[in-house]
């Protein structure tokens, strides 16, 4: 058998326009603090949490397919992180925030093989039951303030300007952060590992994918990631308290996200956290219709287009933003000389 | 002659049902092994006891002298054993290529750049070339189940389980997977094959081994074995002389 030449194809034309794209649209937010009004920079803030958080919830749900109700407690972990990083080791709050994701991680370490027993909405449960351990260790414990919660004296202390404008810029780098992470795990080979486990689990397996140890990476990275927006979180509220910091509404608004952007792509959290950061801009003076409103829009889209928007929008023009996929392009072979078959033409490669 | 894969006293139940009673099955190295028997008899589900998908009551399942009864899902494909799905079950949102991809990255524990060559290679030989890049999940049914023998050969197996891959196909398409599969036998890939085509079987392998009710019914030389008795009664009825 003769050995065809061909290449892998990752990218296309199209992913240049949308990285010039990116490129300028991060730095038009970057360039906020030059001119923005503070609060506008705070509330920004809470978009870019939403983003990722949202990318790291649909990490774990939409490709590992571990539906996850409990990912506040590295939420909290991660706003808890921040206060004994910055105030109890006395590290610089921007650094902490990082470290405060290392944290988490470290957490979720031994809870992985624990809650890795259970399947399905088991899963679910198991996660939620952990996060609320994990609050309620954390509320009886003195040190922490105890159910009343801390503030974060190192992050306070930072001259206003500087806090604002670097928690602003933290939340973005956090926010791009998750997307590229997402996009760069997803081209690697343990990505082409979660997408198969996504589509089928026992044909993976069957393929010789370990899917204990590839569901063990992604979440770790979840809780890691996770913890960071805690961190974030934290640094632009400057106080922490279990009650908020371990709240479900965290996992709550990030499966919200992810079901109407789009399960299992990298643009629906994107999307997802656009519509719903709108949303809460503009009507959650309503209150209970409000609530009311973004539930009839879940079950919506949940009932009549289970993979979002963007689900919807890829379905009809085959359209991704990020070029994760793998194309193969194959070299006509060379044509054997001497040969009078007319008429015999080879089978053409797609070249488009 | 070595036996490269060997079932011994396999048992297995599904709530009060014993569906595989006592089963032991050799497997030759570089053997072609056809297997047969009525709907229910336990064929799929020795498969699903070789390949670890259930693990067994009782009884051993041996690769290449070693005992990997308990071996993991992943470990055995790696060790070497491919298979494929009656019912096909394609990484449907992904391409062809990519779906070959994780097979042979995976199966053979080797990075994704270094396994782009086994996948043209794969696809060539199971006449997937022109369809590298379609969406898996909307395949016609042949492509689906050469997609199935593509991704079990992009492990590199040095044992193939078919189960029933000419099962819903038109004459000539069993006749081209009939070549495509003698070829992968020439190439010294050791065969079980489950298949209800009786012909396309024929065709192929050089031994059958009869089950039924779980258990052995007999085995030997492929055309004996069909027109035995036992086999005759237990596909039309009636009873064994």
């Amino acid at each position: 058998m003769s050995a065809q030449d061909f290449s892998v194809a990752r990218s296309t034309r199209m992913h240049r326009y949308v990285l010039i794209m990116g490129v300028l649209i991060v730095a038009a937010l970057a360039s906020f603090p030059f001119w923005a009004q503070v609060s506008f920079l705070r509330t920004m803030v809470t978009f870019f949490t939403l983003v990722a958080l949202a990318q790291m919830w649909n990490l774990l749900g939409g490709y590992a397919g571990m539906i996850s109700v409990g990912q506040q407690a590295y939420l909290g972990l991660g706003a808890y992180g921040l206060w004994l990083m910055g105030d109890v080791f006395h590290i610089h709050p921007f650094v902490s925030v990082i470290l405060a994701g290392g944290l988490a991680l470290l957490v979720a370490l031994p809870v992985a093989p624990l809650i890795f027993r259970l399947r399905g909405g088991y899963f679910a449960i198991g996660t939620w039951v952990v996060a609320e351990v994990v609050r309620l260790v954390v509320a009886n414990i003195q040190a922490t303030g105890g159910g009343s919660g801390k503030t974060v004296i190192s992050a306070a202390r930072l001259p206003i300007d500087t806090r604002i404008n670097g928690t602003y810029l933290l939340a973005l780098f956090v926010a791009v952060g998750s997307i590229l992470l997402v996009y760069f795990l997803l081209r690697s080979r343990l990505g082409l590992a979660l997408t198969a486990i996504r589509d089928n689990e026992l044909a993976a397996q069957s393929s010789g994918v370990n899917i204990f140890r590839s569901k063990l990476y992604v979440y770790l990275i979840s809780a890691f990631g996770c913890g960071v927006v805690g961190a974030v979180v934290a640094m632009n509220l400057l106080r922490i308290q279990p009650a908020a910091a371990f709240s479900i509404n965290w996992t709550a608004y990030a499966l919200f996200i992810v079901v109407i952007g789009g399960f299992g792509s990298i643009e629906g959290p994107i999307i997802g956290a656009v519509i719903y950061f709108t949303l809460l801009q503009s009507l959650s003076q309503y209150g209970t219709t409000y609530m009311l409103l973004l539930g009839v829009i879940a079950v919506a889209m949940a009932t009549k287009a289970p993979r979002g928007i963007w689900g919807i929008v890829t379905k009809r023009w085959n359209v991704h933003l990020f070029p994760v996929r793998r194309r193969l392009v194959l070299e006509e072979p060379p044509e054997p000389q001497g040969t009078t078959g007319a008429g015999a033409a080879g089978p053409v490669a797609e070249a488009s | 002659m070595t036996v490269v894969l060997e079932t011994t006293g396999l048992m297995k139940s599904f709530g009060g049902v014993q569906v595989i009673d006592d089963l032991s099955v050799q497997l030759n190295d570089g053997e072609a092994l056809g297997i047969v028997g009525p709907n229910g008899a336990g064929k799929t589900t020795l498969f699903n006891l070789i390949t670890g998908v259930y693990r067994p009551d009782a009884g051993r399942v041996t690769f290449k002298e070693k005992d990997i009864t308990h071996l993991a899902r992943q470990d055995r494909c790696r060790e070497g054993i491919g298979r494929t799905f009656q019912i096909p079950k394609p990484f449907a949102d992904m391409s062809v290529f990519e779906n070959v991809l994780v097979c042979a990255a995976y199966g053979r524990s080797m990075s994704e750049r270094a396994s782009y060559a086994r996948c043209v290679e794969t696809m060539e030989l199971t006449k997937l070339s022109t369809k590298a890049n379609k969406q898996a999940g909307a395949l016609p049914l042949l492509d689906r189940k050469r997609l199935e023998l593509a991704r079990a050969l992009a492990g590199d197996p040095s044992v193939l389980l078919l189960d029933e891959v000419a099962g819903g196909l038109t004459e000539s398409e069993v006749e081209e997977l009939i070549e495509t599969i003698k070829d992968l036998h020439r190439e010294g890939i050791s065969i079980i094959w489950i298949e209800h085509i009786v012909h396309a079987l024929l065709a192929v392998v050089g031994r059958i081994v009869a089950i039924s009710f779980g258990r052995n019914l007999i085995e030997g030389d492929p055309n004996e074995v069909m027109c035995s008795d036992e086999v005759q009664a237990c596909y039309m009825g009636g009873t064994p002389v």
